[in-house]
């Protein structure tokens, strides 16, 4: 029973370790964004690494996502007679929950990803201690930059998701359900409010402060050479995948039900 | 001078470092020798400030380096250059970016300046033309002079050395050695280095200290050392595989 407290009592000290670890670092990014030395060849080359990169992946699962969706919702819709709302649907859910959900998962699984492998190989090869020896501060030279990137580059790909999929949409609700383009269009104008748009927009910050914060993390917390980095960014990844998952239910109950 | 006065350090239950103390005179080369693992390299650490002590102090021209606040050990780093074990590159910069970094971040010198003191530094390695270089295409030695270009491109006052001759061929082991020695006498710096290559200890060293079991056990010349009568001196510098060391 002692045994099984102790480790009751580690595990939960484990995890308070690695939720204050989380919010110390997510706190000293978002200050670090505000002191100079201002680091914008690293910014931007990060930004082209996280946003234009990923452009080609997104596209891909927007299109589908899309497609799917209408596929799906005219096979219901029909039996209704309903298929007018095909449009509405397609845009409403793009712009609140699969746009943003789906980029924030694209992302923490590429560049979330890459960052923690990145940044561990970085820790268990001393680069981060003659970063801190040649009197520069990790988070300032790592981590906010990966910050700046993913906080600007994750709603701007978030929007191209959202335009995409409805493109998707549009596309198979033209050739196989015949509905017309303008009904389309104005189904899809007439529906979205700017509600809609900006709790997915806000969403898809909090999905890149959690996809920032938890890879960065896991990548200077790497230990024990190859095995550590993998792990470290295996974790980042599972981490990230549940927390915005998890974010994702409490913001939108936040914004559609409270 | 840098003095470390009781510094203990304890890692998950083990004890690396027990009070241990060491006076280092200003333009001495200390070699601190030392099994794998005893503690050596956490020692480095501490100087520079990467690792905070359980207790104790280190104190560099009369600032203890464990009561300073980032800000202030940040300019007291500034004035050391420390050469790591795997020399610790950034791969994502070229030879040029790595050596020019201290200047680049933390010096208002223009980027000629900057590129002049890049190749100085290179070729007081001897190493030339190299600078638009990765990382990734250096042989094991290059990197370890790339390291050392890059830990005194600022000229600092102090160079610390962790296992400067590990992983390396014996011939390029003396060419880093004689380098080390020529850089102490031409930038006329403090230097501190560890390792457990006695060639190298007794090549580069005016004092050479040993430690074991978290203290300094012995401290004297490369002469003294070679002419020490303490078993487990005696045993690590001869390498005998049977002794009080091991037993």
């Amino acid at each position: 029973m002692k045994a099984y407290l102790n480790r009751l009592g580690k595990k939960f000290l484990d995890a308070l370790y690695y939720t204050g670890g989380i919010v110390l670092l997510g706190t000293k990014a978002t200050l670090g964004v505000f002191r100079p030395p201002f680091k914008r060849r690293q910014v931007f080359a990060q930004m082209s690494k996280i946003g234009v990169d990923s452009l080609f992946i997104v596209t891909l699962i927007s299109l589908f996502t899309g497609i799917v969706l209408v596929f799906q919702s005219a096979y219901q819709l029909q039996k209704l007679g309903a298929e007018r709302f095909i449009a509405h649907l397609v845009s409403i859910a793009m712009c609140r929950e699969m746009g943003p959900v789906f980029t924030a998962l694209i992302i923490a699984g590429r560049a979330g990803a890459s960052i923690s492998a990145e940044l561990g190989t970085m820790k268990v090869t001393e680069q981060v201690d003659a970063l801190q020896t040649m009197a520069s501060d990790p988070i300032h030279y790592l981590v906010v930059p990966r910050f700046l990137a993913l906080m600007t580059m994750v709603p701007i790909l978030t929007i191209y998701a959202n335009f995409i999929g409805i493109v998707g949409g549009y596309i198979v609700a033209i050739w196989k359900l015949g509905i017309t383009s303008s009904m389309f269009i104005n189904s899809t104008f007439e529906v979205l409010t700017l509600k809609d748009i900006f709790s997915g927009l806000f969403k898809s910050l909090i999905f890149a402060a959690v996809i920032c914060t938890v890879s960065c993390f896991e990548g200077l917390n790497a230990r024990g050479g190859a095995e550590g980095v993998g792990k470290a960014t295996t974790l980042a990844v599972v981490i990230s995948f549940v927390l915005i998952i998890a974010a994702d239910c409490l913001f939108t109950a936040f914004f559609y039900f409270v | 001078m840098i003095e470390i006065i009781n510094l203990c350090k304890t890692f998950n239950g083990h004890e690396v470092l027990k009070k241990l103390n060491l006076l280092i005179k200003k333009g001495q080369t200390q070699v601190i020798i030392g099994r794998s693992g005893c503690g050596k390299s956490v020692l480095l650490k501490h100087i520079v400030g990467i690792l905070k002590p359980d207790s104790g102090q280190v104190i560099i021209d009369n600032q203890d380096i464990t009561r300073l606040n980032e800000k202030e050990i940040d300019r007291l780093r500034l004035r050391m250059g420390l050469l790591f074990q795997g020399a610790a590159l950034f791969d994502s910069l070229s030879v040029g970016e790595n050596v020019g970094f201290v200047l680049r971040e933390h010096t208002d010198s223009d980027e000629i300046t900057i590129r002049k003191r890049v190749r100085e530094s290179l070729e007081l390695v001897g190493l030339r033309g190299i600078e638009e270089l990765a990382p990734s295409e250096l042989s094991g030695g290059m990197k370890k002079r790339v390291g050392l270009a890059r830990a005194i491109c600022a000229r600092p006052d102090i160079i610390l050395y962790d296992e400067p001759t590990t992983g390396i061929d014996p011939i390029m082991a003396d060419a880093i050695n004689t380098l080390i020695r020529q850089l102490h006498d031409k930038l006329e710096v403090t230097s501190i280095a560890v390792t457990h290559d006695m060639v190298s200890a007794y090549k580069i060293a005016d004092r050479i200290s040993m430690l074991y079991d978290g203290r300094i056990i012995e401290s004297g010349s490369p002469q003294e050392i070679k002419d020490t009568k303490d078993p487990y001196v005696r045993q690590f510098i001869t390498g005998a595989a049977r002794g009080p060391i091991t037993d």
